[in-house]
Protein backbone atom coordinates (compact mmCIF):
# COMPACT_ATOMS: atom_id res chain seq x y z
CA UNK A 1 0.00 0.00 0.00
CA UNK A 2 2.82 2.57 0.88
CA UNK A 3 5.71 3.40 -0.87
CA UNK A 4 9.19 2.04 0.79
CA UNK A 5 10.05 5.63 1.80
CA UNK A 6 6.78 6.37 3.66
CA UNK A 7 6.99 2.73 5.03
CA UNK A 8 10.50 3.17 6.48
CA UNK A 9 9.27 6.72 8.02
CA UNK A 10 6.92 5.13 9.33
CA UNK A 11 8.26 2.40 11.19
CA UNK A 12 10.86 5.09 12.51
CA UNK A 13 8.33 6.98 13.81
CA UNK A 14 6.98 4.34 15.47
CA UNK A 15 10.40 3.40 16.83
CA UNK A 16 11.56 6.44 17.92
CA UNK A 17 8.04 7.19 19.40
CA UNK A 18 8.05 4.08 21.42
CA UNK A 19 11.51 4.27 22.90
CA UNK A 20 11.01 8.28 23.94
CA UNK A 21 7.60 6.98 25.50
CA UNK A 22 9.52 4.52 27.68
CA UNK A 23 12.64 6.25 28.86
CA UNK A 24 10.21 9.59 29.36
CA UNK A 25 7.48 7.35 31.87
CA UNK A 26 10.83 6.41 32.98
CA UNK A 27 12.42 9.46 33.96
CA UNK A 28 9.17 11.79 34.32
CA UNK A 29 7.70 9.00 37.44
CA UNK A 30 10.31 10.55 40.15
CA UNK A 31 10.04 14.37 38.96
CA UNK A 32 6.21 13.69 38.79
CA UNK A 33 6.33 12.51 42.70
CA UNK A 34 8.87 15.06 43.92
CA UNK A 35 6.68 17.84 42.54
CA UNK A 36 3.61 16.44 43.74
CA UNK A 37 4.75 15.86 47.27
CA UNK A 38 7.24 18.86 47.96
CA UNK A 39 6.83 21.76 50.21
CA UNK A 40 9.86 22.75 48.78
CA UNK A 41 10.11 26.71 47.14
CA UNK A 42 12.25 25.89 44.35
CA UNK A 43 9.28 23.77 43.15
CA UNK A 44 7.55 26.70 40.95
CA UNK A 45 10.63 27.20 39.56
CA UNK A 46 11.20 23.25 38.33
CA UNK A 47 7.89 23.30 37.24
CA UNK A 48 7.96 26.19 34.99
CA UNK A 49 11.47 24.41 33.42
CA UNK A 50 9.55 21.08 32.55
CA UNK A 51 6.83 23.25 31.26
CA UNK A 52 8.75 25.16 29.19
CA UNK A 53 8.75 23.32 25.76
CA UNK A 54 4.90 23.48 25.98
CA UNK A 55 5.39 27.06 25.04
CA UNK A 56 8.84 27.48 23.09
CA UNK A 57 8.67 27.32 19.36
CA UNK A 58 10.15 23.83 18.52
CA UNK A 59 12.47 25.31 15.96
CA UNK A 60 14.30 27.43 19.02
CA UNK A 61 15.02 24.12 21.13
CA UNK A 62 16.00 22.53 17.67
CA UNK A 63 18.47 25.33 17.63
CA UNK A 64 19.84 25.37 20.88
CA UNK A 65 20.25 21.46 20.56
CA UNK A 66 22.16 21.85 16.83
CA UNK A 67 24.79 23.78 19.14
CA UNK A 68 24.41 22.37 22.32
CA UNK A 69 25.49 19.11 21.08
CA UNK A 70 27.64 19.99 18.03
CA UNK A 71 31.12 20.03 18.69
CA UNK A 72 31.76 23.26 20.16
CA UNK A 73 28.71 22.81 22.70
CA UNK A 74 28.88 21.60 26.52
CA UNK A 75 27.16 18.30 25.75
CA UNK A 76 29.13 17.62 22.44
CA UNK A 77 32.03 18.45 24.37
CA UNK A 78 30.74 15.67 27.19
CA UNK A 79 29.53 12.96 24.25
CA UNK A 80 32.90 13.16 22.36
CA UNK A 81 34.76 13.35 25.79
CA UNK A 82 33.22 9.60 26.11
CA UNK A 83 33.71 8.56 22.81
CA UNK A 84 30.51 8.50 21.85
CA UNK A 85 30.81 11.42 19.34
CA UNK A 86 28.22 14.11 18.36
CA UNK A 87 24.85 13.42 18.44
CA UNK A 88 22.66 15.83 15.90
CA UNK A 89 22.40 13.27 12.79
CA UNK A 90 22.18 10.23 14.93
CA UNK A 91 18.84 7.99 16.15
CA UNK A 92 20.12 8.94 19.73
CA UNK A 93 20.31 12.40 18.95
CA UNK A 94 16.57 12.54 18.23
CA UNK A 95 15.72 10.46 21.27
CA UNK A 96 17.49 13.06 23.18
CA UNK A 97 15.86 16.10 21.72
CA UNK A 98 12.40 14.23 22.14
CA UNK A 99 12.63 13.68 25.58
CA UNK A 100 13.52 17.21 26.17
CA UNK A 101 10.22 17.66 23.62
CA UNK A 102 7.37 15.49 25.08
CA UNK A 103 8.44 15.72 29.03
CA UNK A 104 6.12 17.82 30.30
CA UNK A 105 3.77 15.88 28.56
CA UNK A 106 3.57 13.18 30.30
CA UNK A 107 5.06 14.82 33.84
CA UNK A 108 2.12 16.70 33.96
CA UNK A 109 -0.74 14.12 33.70
CA UNK A 110 1.01 11.73 36.10
CA UNK A 111 1.95 14.66 38.79
CA UNK A 112 -1.82 15.52 38.87
CA UNK A 113 -2.40 11.78 39.35
CA UNK A 114 0.29 11.59 42.28
CA UNK A 115 -1.73 14.70 43.90
CA UNK A 116 -4.91 13.60 43.94
CA UNK A 117 -3.51 10.53 46.22
CA UNK A 118 -5.12 11.14 49.61
CA UNK A 119 -2.52 11.49 52.19
CA UNK A 120 -4.43 9.06 54.71
CA UNK A 121 -3.77 5.89 52.12
CA UNK A 122 -0.13 6.19 52.36
CA UNK A 123 0.06 7.57 56.37
CA UNK A 124 -2.56 3.90 56.55
CA UNK A 125 0.06 1.76 54.95
CA UNK A 126 3.03 3.63 57.27
CA UNK A 127 1.46 3.12 60.17
CA UNK A 128 0.74 -0.85 59.18
CA UNK A 129 4.40 -0.66 58.65
CA UNK A 130 4.98 -0.21 54.80
CA UNK A 131 8.15 0.91 54.01
CA UNK A 132 8.30 4.30 51.78
CA UNK A 133 9.47 2.05 49.03
CA UNK A 134 6.22 -0.22 49.73
CA UNK A 135 4.23 2.68 49.93
CA UNK A 136 5.24 3.86 46.41
CA UNK A 137 4.77 0.53 44.81
CA UNK A 138 2.18 -0.71 46.14
CA UNK A 139 -0.28 2.10 46.93
CA UNK A 140 0.52 5.26 45.01
CA UNK A 141 1.61 3.53 41.37
CA UNK A 142 -1.58 1.61 41.43
CA UNK A 143 -3.93 4.76 42.51
CA UNK A 144 -2.04 7.12 39.45
CA UNK A 145 -2.36 4.60 36.55
CA UNK A 146 -4.85 6.49 34.83
CA UNK A 147 -2.07 9.20 34.82
CA UNK A 148 0.49 6.97 33.66
CA UNK A 149 -2.07 5.72 31.05
CA UNK A 150 -2.62 9.51 30.18
CA UNK A 151 0.91 10.67 29.95
CA UNK A 152 2.29 7.81 27.84
CA UNK A 153 -0.03 8.07 25.17
CA UNK A 154 0.35 12.07 24.92
CA UNK A 155 4.15 11.68 25.06
CA UNK A 156 3.77 8.87 22.07
CA UNK A 157 1.34 11.22 20.81
CA UNK A 158 3.14 13.83 21.06
CA UNK A 159 6.73 13.06 19.66
CA UNK A 160 4.72 11.34 16.75
CA UNK A 161 3.77 14.64 15.65
CA UNK A 162 7.42 16.63 16.72
CA UNK A 163 8.30 18.33 13.37
CA UNK A 164 10.50 21.16 14.07
CA UNK A 165 13.13 20.06 16.40
CA UNK A 166 14.13 16.71 13.66
CA UNK A 167 14.41 19.31 11.09
CA UNK A 168 16.55 21.24 13.09
CA UNK A 169 18.79 18.46 14.04
CA UNK A 170 17.77 15.51 11.68
CA UNK A 171 19.92 16.17 8.78
CA UNK A 172 16.55 14.54 6.94
CA UNK A 173 18.84 11.15 6.60
CA UNK A 174 16.56 8.27 5.22
CA UNK A 175 16.52 4.87 8.22
CA UNK A 176 18.20 7.45 10.87
CA UNK A 177 16.72 10.76 11.14
CA UNK A 178 13.75 11.33 8.20
CA UNK A 179 10.54 10.44 10.20
CA UNK A 180 7.01 10.68 9.29
CA UNK A 181 6.55 14.81 9.51
CA UNK A 182 9.96 15.73 7.93
CA UNK A 183 8.54 13.26 5.18
CA UNK A 184 5.17 15.47 4.61
CA UNK A 185 7.21 18.33 4.85
CA UNK A 186 9.46 16.88 2.03
CA UNK A 187 6.20 16.34 -0.10
CA UNK A 188 4.59 19.50 -0.04
CA UNK A 189 8.32 21.69 -0.52
CA UNK A 190 8.48 19.21 -3.55
CA UNK A 191 5.14 19.75 -5.02
CA UNK A 192 4.14 16.27 -4.64
CA UNK A 193 0.55 16.65 -2.80
CA UNK A 194 -0.33 13.58 -3.94
CA UNK A 195 2.06 11.40 -1.62
CA UNK A 196 1.53 14.44 0.95
CA UNK A 197 -1.85 13.66 0.74
CA UNK A 198 -1.47 10.03 1.77
CA UNK A 199 0.78 10.51 4.94
CA UNK A 200 -1.36 13.32 5.83
CA UNK A 201 -4.20 11.65 6.40
CA UNK A 202 -2.68 8.70 8.14
CA UNK A 203 -1.04 10.79 10.55
CA UNK A 204 -4.78 12.36 10.97
CA UNK A 205 -6.04 9.19 11.46
CA UNK A 206 -4.03 8.18 14.25
CA UNK A 207 -4.63 11.37 15.71
CA UNK A 208 -7.97 10.44 16.19
CA UNK A 209 -7.49 7.33 16.99
CA UNK A 210 -5.02 8.25 20.09
CA UNK A 211 -7.06 10.90 21.42
CA UNK A 212 -9.98 8.43 21.53
CA UNK A 213 -7.78 5.72 23.64
CA UNK A 214 -6.97 8.82 26.02
CA UNK A 215 -10.70 9.12 26.58
CA UNK A 216 -11.54 5.78 26.67
CA UNK A 217 -9.11 5.04 29.33
CA UNK A 218 -10.17 8.34 30.92
CA UNK A 219 -13.66 8.31 31.20
CA UNK A 220 -13.41 9.87 34.66
CA UNK A 221 -11.80 12.94 33.40
CA UNK A 222 -14.72 13.96 32.09
CA UNK A 223 -16.81 13.44 35.83
CA UNK A 224 -14.08 15.22 37.57
CA UNK A 225 -13.84 18.34 34.95
CA UNK B 1 -16.04 72.01 12.14
CA UNK B 2 -15.32 70.30 15.46
CA UNK B 3 -12.13 68.66 16.59
CA UNK B 4 -13.01 65.55 15.57
CA UNK B 5 -14.53 66.09 11.95
CA UNK B 6 -11.22 68.10 11.18
CA UNK B 7 -9.02 65.26 12.46
CA UNK B 8 -11.35 62.84 10.12
CA UNK B 9 -10.56 65.12 7.58
CA UNK B 10 -7.10 65.05 7.86
CA UNK B 11 -6.99 61.61 8.25
CA UNK B 12 -8.91 60.94 4.83
CA UNK B 13 -6.91 63.06 3.45
CA UNK B 14 -3.33 61.87 4.70
CA UNK B 15 -4.99 58.33 3.25
CA UNK B 16 -5.71 59.24 -0.32
CA UNK B 17 -2.29 61.25 -0.41
CA UNK B 18 -0.49 58.48 0.66
CA UNK B 19 -1.83 55.87 -1.51
CA UNK B 20 -1.18 58.36 -4.62
CA UNK B 21 2.29 58.81 -3.53
CA UNK B 22 3.15 54.99 -2.44
CA UNK B 23 2.11 51.72 -2.85
CA UNK B 24 3.36 48.94 -1.18
CA UNK B 25 4.55 46.01 -2.72
CA UNK B 26 4.37 42.35 -1.19
CA UNK B 27 7.37 40.10 -2.45
CA UNK B 28 7.66 36.69 -1.69
CA UNK B 29 11.68 36.07 -1.73
CA UNK B 30 12.94 32.82 -1.78
CA UNK B 31 15.25 32.42 1.28
CA UNK B 32 18.79 32.26 -0.34
CA UNK B 33 17.70 35.84 -1.98
CA UNK B 34 17.24 37.35 1.54
CA UNK B 35 20.35 39.56 1.77
CA UNK B 36 20.88 40.79 -1.44
CA UNK B 37 16.97 41.39 -1.43
CA UNK B 38 16.97 43.18 1.76
CA UNK B 39 19.58 46.00 0.18
CA UNK B 40 17.48 46.15 -3.18
CA UNK B 41 14.71 46.87 -1.19
CA UNK B 42 15.83 49.74 0.96
CA UNK B 43 17.57 51.13 -2.44
CA UNK B 44 14.16 50.84 -4.53
CA UNK B 45 12.10 52.14 -1.32
CA UNK B 46 14.30 55.14 -0.87
CA UNK B 47 14.34 55.55 -4.78
CA UNK B 48 10.74 55.84 -5.20
CA UNK B 49 9.28 56.82 -2.30
CA UNK B 50 6.92 53.03 -2.23
CA UNK B 51 6.71 50.66 0.82
CA UNK B 52 7.85 47.36 -0.18
CA UNK B 53 7.08 44.17 2.26
CA UNK B 54 9.67 40.97 2.05
CA UNK B 55 8.62 37.63 3.25
CA UNK B 56 10.98 34.77 3.60
CA UNK B 57 10.56 30.94 2.82
CA UNK B 58 11.50 28.20 0.92
CA UNK B 59 10.56 28.72 -3.00
CA UNK B 60 8.05 25.53 -2.24
CA UNK B 61 6.26 26.73 0.58
CA UNK B 62 5.77 29.73 -1.15
CA UNK B 63 4.38 28.17 -4.41
CA UNK B 64 1.67 26.23 -2.29
CA UNK B 65 0.86 29.71 -0.03
CA UNK B 66 0.51 31.39 -3.69
CA UNK B 67 -1.88 28.63 -5.10
CA UNK B 68 -3.75 29.20 -1.98
CA UNK B 69 -4.40 32.72 -2.15
CA UNK B 70 -1.10 34.24 -0.39
CA UNK B 71 -1.50 38.21 -1.06
CA UNK B 72 1.97 38.55 -2.35
CA UNK B 73 2.32 40.96 -5.71
CA UNK B 74 5.95 39.41 -6.76
CA UNK B 75 8.06 36.20 -6.51
CA UNK B 76 11.47 35.33 -6.55
CA UNK B 77 11.83 31.87 -6.88
CA UNK B 78 15.29 30.21 -6.32
CA UNK B 79 14.45 27.88 -9.36
CA UNK B 80 12.79 28.59 -13.08
CA UNK B 81 10.21 26.00 -12.07
CA UNK B 82 7.69 27.08 -9.55
CA UNK B 83 7.58 30.78 -11.54
CA UNK B 84 6.88 28.28 -14.76
CA UNK B 85 3.91 26.54 -13.34
CA UNK B 86 2.26 29.50 -11.73
CA UNK B 87 1.98 31.13 -15.02
CA UNK B 88 0.82 27.65 -16.44
CA UNK B 89 -1.66 27.93 -13.38
CA UNK B 90 -2.60 31.26 -14.74
CA UNK B 91 -1.75 32.66 -11.57
CA UNK B 92 0.59 35.09 -12.94
CA UNK B 93 1.28 37.47 -15.54
CA UNK B 94 2.57 36.34 -18.94
CA UNK B 95 5.27 37.82 -19.95
CA UNK B 96 6.18 39.39 -17.01
CA UNK B 97 8.92 35.57 -16.33
CA UNK B 98 12.41 36.96 -16.06
CA UNK B 99 15.93 35.81 -14.57
CA UNK B 100 17.13 37.93 -11.99
CA UNK B 101 20.11 36.02 -10.94
CA UNK B 102 21.83 32.96 -11.21
CA UNK B 103 23.37 31.45 -8.02
CA UNK B 104 26.89 30.06 -7.60
CA UNK B 105 27.68 27.40 -5.55
CA UNK B 106 30.97 27.25 -3.06
CA UNK B 107 31.92 24.13 -0.96
CA UNK B 108 32.77 25.58 2.31
CA UNK B 109 34.16 24.90 5.67
CA UNK B 110 34.19 27.11 9.01
CA UNK B 111 37.51 26.27 9.61
CA UNK B 112 39.96 28.31 7.60
CA UNK B 113 42.52 25.65 6.79
CA UNK B 114 40.43 23.05 6.07
CA UNK B 115 39.45 23.45 2.22
CA UNK B 116 42.35 23.86 -0.58
CA UNK B 117 40.73 27.25 -2.88
CA UNK B 118 42.30 25.48 -6.15
CA UNK B 119 40.86 21.85 -5.30
CA UNK B 120 37.98 19.38 -4.05
CA UNK B 121 40.82 17.01 -3.10
CA UNK B 122 39.38 17.61 0.68
CA UNK B 123 36.36 15.45 -0.87
CA UNK B 124 38.61 12.20 -1.07
CA UNK B 125 41.03 13.26 1.86
CA UNK B 126 37.89 11.64 4.14
CA UNK B 127 38.99 13.91 6.94
CA UNK B 128 35.15 14.60 7.81
CA UNK B 129 32.48 13.02 9.28
CA UNK B 130 29.52 15.04 7.42
CA UNK B 131 29.00 16.87 4.18
CA UNK B 132 26.00 19.28 4.52
CA UNK B 133 24.18 20.02 1.93
CA UNK B 134 20.10 21.10 1.02
CA UNK B 135 17.95 18.28 0.27
CA UNK B 136 18.44 18.08 -4.02
CA UNK B 137 14.52 16.85 -3.97
CA UNK B 138 13.58 20.88 -2.70
CA UNK B 139 16.45 23.58 -3.22
CA UNK B 140 18.08 23.66 -6.55
CA UNK B 141 21.45 24.18 -5.01
CA UNK B 142 21.53 20.93 -3.23
CA UNK B 143 20.74 19.69 -7.05
CA UNK B 144 23.87 21.12 -8.43
CA UNK B 145 25.40 19.72 -5.15
CA UNK B 146 24.74 16.10 -5.85
CA UNK B 147 25.83 16.86 -9.85
CA UNK B 148 28.94 18.56 -8.79
CA UNK B 149 29.86 15.38 -6.66
CA UNK B 150 28.92 13.03 -9.76
CA UNK B 151 30.89 14.92 -11.95
CA UNK B 152 34.04 14.98 -9.93
CA UNK B 153 33.13 10.91 -9.72
CA UNK B 154 32.92 10.72 -5.52
CA UNK B 155 29.37 10.95 -5.14
CA UNK B 156 29.67 6.64 -3.96
CA UNK B 157 32.73 7.78 -1.40
CA UNK B 158 31.00 10.58 0.45
CA UNK B 159 27.25 9.38 0.13
CA UNK B 160 27.09 7.93 3.78
CA UNK B 161 28.46 11.29 5.43
CA UNK B 162 26.06 13.54 3.49
CA UNK B 163 23.36 14.99 5.88
CA UNK B 164 20.61 17.11 4.04
CA UNK B 165 18.93 20.90 4.98
CA UNK B 166 15.52 21.29 3.64
CA UNK B 167 16.79 24.45 2.52
CA UNK B 168 19.85 25.93 1.56
CA UNK B 169 19.79 28.05 4.92
CA UNK B 170 20.12 25.12 6.81
CA UNK B 171 22.24 23.15 5.01
CA UNK B 172 24.67 26.32 6.09
CA UNK B 173 23.60 25.99 9.54
CA UNK B 174 24.72 22.84 9.67
CA UNK B 175 28.01 23.87 8.69
CA UNK B 176 28.35 27.02 10.69
CA UNK B 177 27.29 25.06 14.24
CA UNK B 178 30.03 22.86 13.08
CA UNK B 179 28.24 20.02 13.22
CA UNK B 180 29.10 19.28 9.63
CA UNK B 181 32.80 19.75 9.22
CA UNK B 182 32.37 20.72 5.48
CA UNK B 183 29.29 21.54 3.13
CA UNK B 184 27.67 23.02 -0.38
CA UNK B 185 26.30 25.90 0.25
CA UNK B 186 25.21 29.36 -2.00
CA UNK B 187 28.24 31.10 -2.44
CA UNK B 188 25.41 34.47 -1.50
CA UNK B 189 25.64 32.84 2.18
CA UNK B 190 29.54 33.17 2.30
CA UNK B 191 30.51 35.71 0.17
CA UNK B 192 30.38 39.17 1.36
CA UNK B 193 32.12 42.22 -1.13
CA UNK B 194 33.34 39.96 -3.17
CA UNK B 195 35.39 37.71 -0.72
CA UNK B 196 34.94 34.42 1.42
CA UNK B 197 33.95 36.19 5.13
CA UNK B 198 35.43 33.38 7.21
CA UNK B 199 36.57 29.91 6.82
CA UNK B 200 37.71 28.41 3.70
CA UNK B 201 36.16 27.37 0.80
CA UNK B 202 36.47 26.08 -2.84
CA UNK B 203 34.36 27.56 -5.55
CA UNK B 204 32.40 24.94 -7.64
CA UNK B 205 33.24 25.79 -11.13
CA UNK B 206 30.35 26.47 -13.50
CA UNK B 207 30.89 23.32 -15.45
CA UNK B 208 30.15 21.25 -12.83
CA UNK B 209 26.59 21.87 -12.31
CA UNK B 210 23.64 22.89 -14.33
CA UNK B 211 22.96 26.97 -14.01
CA UNK B 212 20.99 28.07 -10.93
CA UNK B 213 18.87 30.17 -12.26
CA UNK B 214 16.43 31.87 -10.21
CA UNK B 215 13.21 33.65 -11.89
CA UNK B 216 11.33 36.07 -10.65
CA UNK B 217 7.26 37.08 -11.88
CA UNK B 218 4.23 39.26 -11.59
CA UNK B 219 1.62 37.75 -9.40
CA UNK B 220 -2.42 37.78 -10.98
CA UNK B 221 -3.16 40.03 -7.87
CA UNK B 222 -0.75 42.76 -8.99
CA UNK B 223 -1.33 43.19 -12.65
CA UNK B 224 -2.53 46.77 -12.17
CA UNK B 225 0.16 47.21 -9.50
CA UNK B 226 2.72 49.84 -10.94
CA UNK B 227 4.96 49.77 -7.71
CA UNK B 228 4.97 46.24 -8.16
CA UNK B 229 5.96 46.46 -12.00
CA UNK B 230 8.61 48.89 -11.02
CA UNK B 231 10.43 46.75 -8.15
CA UNK B 232 10.71 43.94 -10.84
CA UNK B 233 12.37 46.37 -13.51
CA UNK B 234 14.43 47.92 -10.31
CA UNK B 235 16.00 44.03 -10.14
CA UNK B 236 17.01 44.50 -13.49
CA UNK B 237 18.50 47.78 -13.35
CA UNK B 238 22.78 48.42 -12.63
CA UNK B 239 22.46 49.59 -9.32
CA UNK B 240 20.44 45.89 -8.12
CA UNK B 241 23.00 43.94 -10.41
CA UNK B 242 25.99 45.71 -8.55
CA UNK B 243 24.32 44.56 -5.54
CA UNK B 244 23.38 40.74 -6.64
CA UNK B 245 27.04 40.54 -7.88
CA UNK B 246 28.31 41.93 -4.34
CA UNK B 247 26.72 38.78 -2.97
CA UNK B 248 28.92 35.92 -5.59
CA UNK B 249 25.28 35.65 -7.62
CA UNK B 250 25.81 36.73 -11.83
CA UNK B 251 23.48 36.95 -14.10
Amino acid sequence: MFSDANLSAILLTTKLASIVTILLLLISTPIAWWLARTRCRAKVAIEALVAMPIVLPPSVIGFYLLVAMGPEGPVGQLTQALGLGTLPFTFTGLVIASIFYSLPFVVQPIQLAFENISEHYLEAAATLGANPLDRFLTIALPLALPGFLTGGILGFAHTVGEFGVVLMIGGNIPDVTRVVSVQIYDYVEALEYDQAWELSAIMIAFSFVTLLLLYLFNPNKRKTA
Amino acid sequence: MTTIQKLLTTLFFLCTFSSVQAQTVMVAVAANFTEPMQDIAAAFDEETGNKTVLSFASSGKFFAQIKNGAPFDVFLSADTAKPLALEEAELSVKGSRFSYALGGLVLWSTNADFIDSQSPDVLTAGQFKHLSLANPKLAPYGLAAVETLNNLGVYDDVANKIVMGENIAQAYQFVATHNAQLGFVALSQVMKQGKLSSGSGWIVPKDLYSPIRQDAVLLKKAKDNDAAKALLDYLKSDKALAIIESYGYSH
